[in-house]
């Protein structure tokens, strides 16, 4: 058995997309959602008008968290700034049903009472590399994934004799021919950018999955790992005595200027109550490719100073360059806009990648074609849905209904299961063409249907310079000519090629 | 009465294929844990600068052992090369001892 290296490469990089094709399309879809996250948080909270500085907003909130949740151990808090103008705030809650809560406060009141309640665009971050199952399985799962991703990836490039001159190669209508130029156009396109993805994505879940160098040079010894990789992380246990904590103002004020020009970003409170409280300040993970940020830590009950560090070991920049390289936060518009171009790329390169593992195989018609046929369209079409399902329930779900949140994330499944199912049932080119329309419709009058809930969008939006939801209005109805576009295209396919009609579709 | 007859094609490239795929998977994750552990003890820098880097070069094994478990020109060489490499490493990183 004498194989060439490109037959070999192609089975490898056939079986190794196939595998998690669709976890990797759910991956990379809501990842590039993700880049608008702050975005997507502040259109799901319509009520939200208010805008303050961030340390205003900062001490709207510790003091809102004095008053409603005094007894949490820590209080882990994100500073509003120009594209996001809520606090976002993570703390210990033994009342709420994940043991933790994860919300918005208004920037003006501190208070999360006056606004829906919703995840934001938090689900779909979380969802992006936590696949919504429990820890740390999603994550797992999501880094294997990214594995298979990077293989495939890499072997894509080794079977590509002509990889520059398959850039300007497009030749439409010729059936499978045309779906390895979309293909290998959409991937060869942006490959640095897939590549660069894939890889840093892996890097973000590496203490997860590779504890094994942590392991060699510390052996069991995890707090002496943490404290070594953070030395500018300052710990002390509670002191069991109540205290209350300084105003949070001048300390905020100090780590301010000491970042001398940088925003104020994280901050901090571990045991909020107690007399061994620490406030520790991070500077805006805006200001920096590298997501690690220059702290300044303050006993929380005088607010002096007890330590302030910036990241220089060489290793440990390489790191976080390459963590801040995936999360993207460091991006101005237009570098924002390229990844969420890219990001549509590689999910276009997916989504070809499983159409075109039907199309050479179009003589076959065994349980495991239809079940990859059917699995296609629930993912590829269905997922857009699902993900437009969710912001139909945060318009349409009532204000005060009890757990709300966790309602909107029901929406985004069911719809995503009954577009699966949907798939099963329909003819396979009836389902596709359908669904698309489904999604297209859904994208265009959400736009409408917000405007009267809210008030908020449309025409009153731009004469008004309500740039966020003028921005998102424009992006819905893209979107739904994206949609339309592809739906119009799928039922204008006539499969004439005459190399298709040597065996019929099955029907 | 059964005769003794040797396997078919067919059941050898099954297990030939079996095998390239357990050194791509298992073996390609086992050479990146030994990566880790022979990078990062072996690293002549500050012992927490040689975790990090030895975790981030540990990420290029198993694309590169899913590569030559499938390039080699057998399954005994593909499964050869992957855990004959993983054996070195491990060797490497257990007689350099952690570090103090």
């Amino acid at each position: 058995m004498k194989r060439s290296l490109r037959q070999s490469m192609s089975g490898l990089h056939t079986w190794s997309g196939l595998l998690l094709g669709w976890l990797l399309f759910a991956i990379t879809l809501s990842g590039t959602a993700t880049v608008f996250r702050s975005e997507i948080s502040g259109w799901m909270r319509p009520e939200v008008t208010a805008v303050a500085p961030p340390a205003k907003a900062i001490e709207a909130a510790v003091g809102w968290l004095a008053r409603a949740h005094p007894k949490a151990a820590g209080w882990y808090l994100a500073a509003p700034d120009d594209r996001l103008a809520t606090v976002q705030a993570v703390f210990d809650d033994p009342a709420a049903p994940a043991g933790y809560r994860d919300i918005a406060l208004d920037p003006s009141t501190g208070s999360p009472d006056a606004m829906r309640a919703t995840l934001g665009g938090e689900f779909l971050y979380r969802f992006h590399f936590e696949l919504q199952l429990p820890y740390p399985w999603g994550r797992i799962l999501a880094s294997a994934a990214a594995m298979l991703m990077l293989i495939a990836l890499i072997s894509g490039i080794i079977i590509h004799a002509r990889i520059f001159k398959d850039v300007f190669t497009l030749r439409p209508g010729k059936g499978k021919r045309s779906w390895l130029d979309a293909h290998n156009v959409l991937g060869v396109l942006a490959l640095p950018f897939h590549l660069m993805i894939t890889a840093t994505g892996i890097v973000t879940l590496l203490t997860l999955t590779m504890p094994w160098a942590a392991m060699a040079n510390y052996g069991q010894d995890l707090a002496r790992t943490f404290a070594e990789q953070s030395p500018g992380l300052v710990s002390r246990p509670a002191a069991g005595t109540p205290e209350t904590l300084a105003p949070i103002g001048p300390m905020l004020a100090e780590a301010e200027r000491r970042f001398a020009g940088g925003r104020i970003g994280r901050v901090s409170i571990a045991n909020p109550a107690d007399a061994n409280s620490v406030v520790t300040v991070a500077n805006h993970d805006g200001d920096q490719l590298a997501y690690r940020q220059s702290t300044v830590s303050f006993d929380g009950g005088s607010g002096r100073v007890m330590g302030a560090y910036a990241e220089s070991r060489p290793a440990q920049q390489t790191y976080a360059a390459l963590y801040g390289l995936h999360m993207a936060r460091f991006a101005p518009w237009v570098s924002r806009w390229l990844y969420f171009g890219c990001g549509l790329a590689l999910a276009g390169t997916i989504a070809t990648g499983l159409v075109l593992w039907l199309q050479a195989r179009q003589g076959a018609a065994g349980p495991g074609h239809m079940l990859v046929a059917r699995l296609n369209i629930g993912t590829i079409a269905g997922l857009p849905i699902a993900m437009l399902a969710l912001l139909w329930g945060n318009r349409l779900l009532p204000f005060g209904l009890a757990g709300r949140e966790g309602a909107e994330v029901s929406v985004f499944f069911w719809a995503w299961g009954a577009a699966i199912l949907f798939g099963f049932l329909r003819p396979v080119r009836r389902a596709w063409i359908e669904l698309f329309w489904v999604a297209a419709a859904g994208a265009a009058l959400l736009p409408f249907a917000s405007f009267a809930l809210t008030g908020r969008g449309l025409w009153v939006a731009i004469l008004g310079g309500d740039r966020l939801f003028w921005g998102f209005d424009l992006m819905l109805f893209a979107l739904a000519a994206l949609f339309a576009a592809i739906a119009r295209k799928i039922a204008a396919h006539r499969a004439p090629a005459p190399r298709r009609r040597r065996t019929p579709a099955p029907a | 009465m059964t005769v003794f007859r040797p396997p078919s094609a067919a059941l050898r490239q099954c297990v030939g294929l079996a095998a390239r795929i357990a050194s791509a998977s298992i073996g390609g994750y086992a050479l990146a844990v030994a990566t880790a552990f022979a990078v990062a003890r072996g690293l002549p820098i500050s012992r927490v600068e040689a975790m990090t880097t030895a975790s981030l070069l540990a990420i290029l094994a198993m694309p590169a052992a899913a590569i030559w478990s499938f390039a080699a020109p057998g399954p005994r060489s593909a499964t050869a090369g992957v855990f004959g490499l993983t054996t070195l490493f491990a060797l490497a990183a257990w007689l350099l001892g952690q570090p103090a």
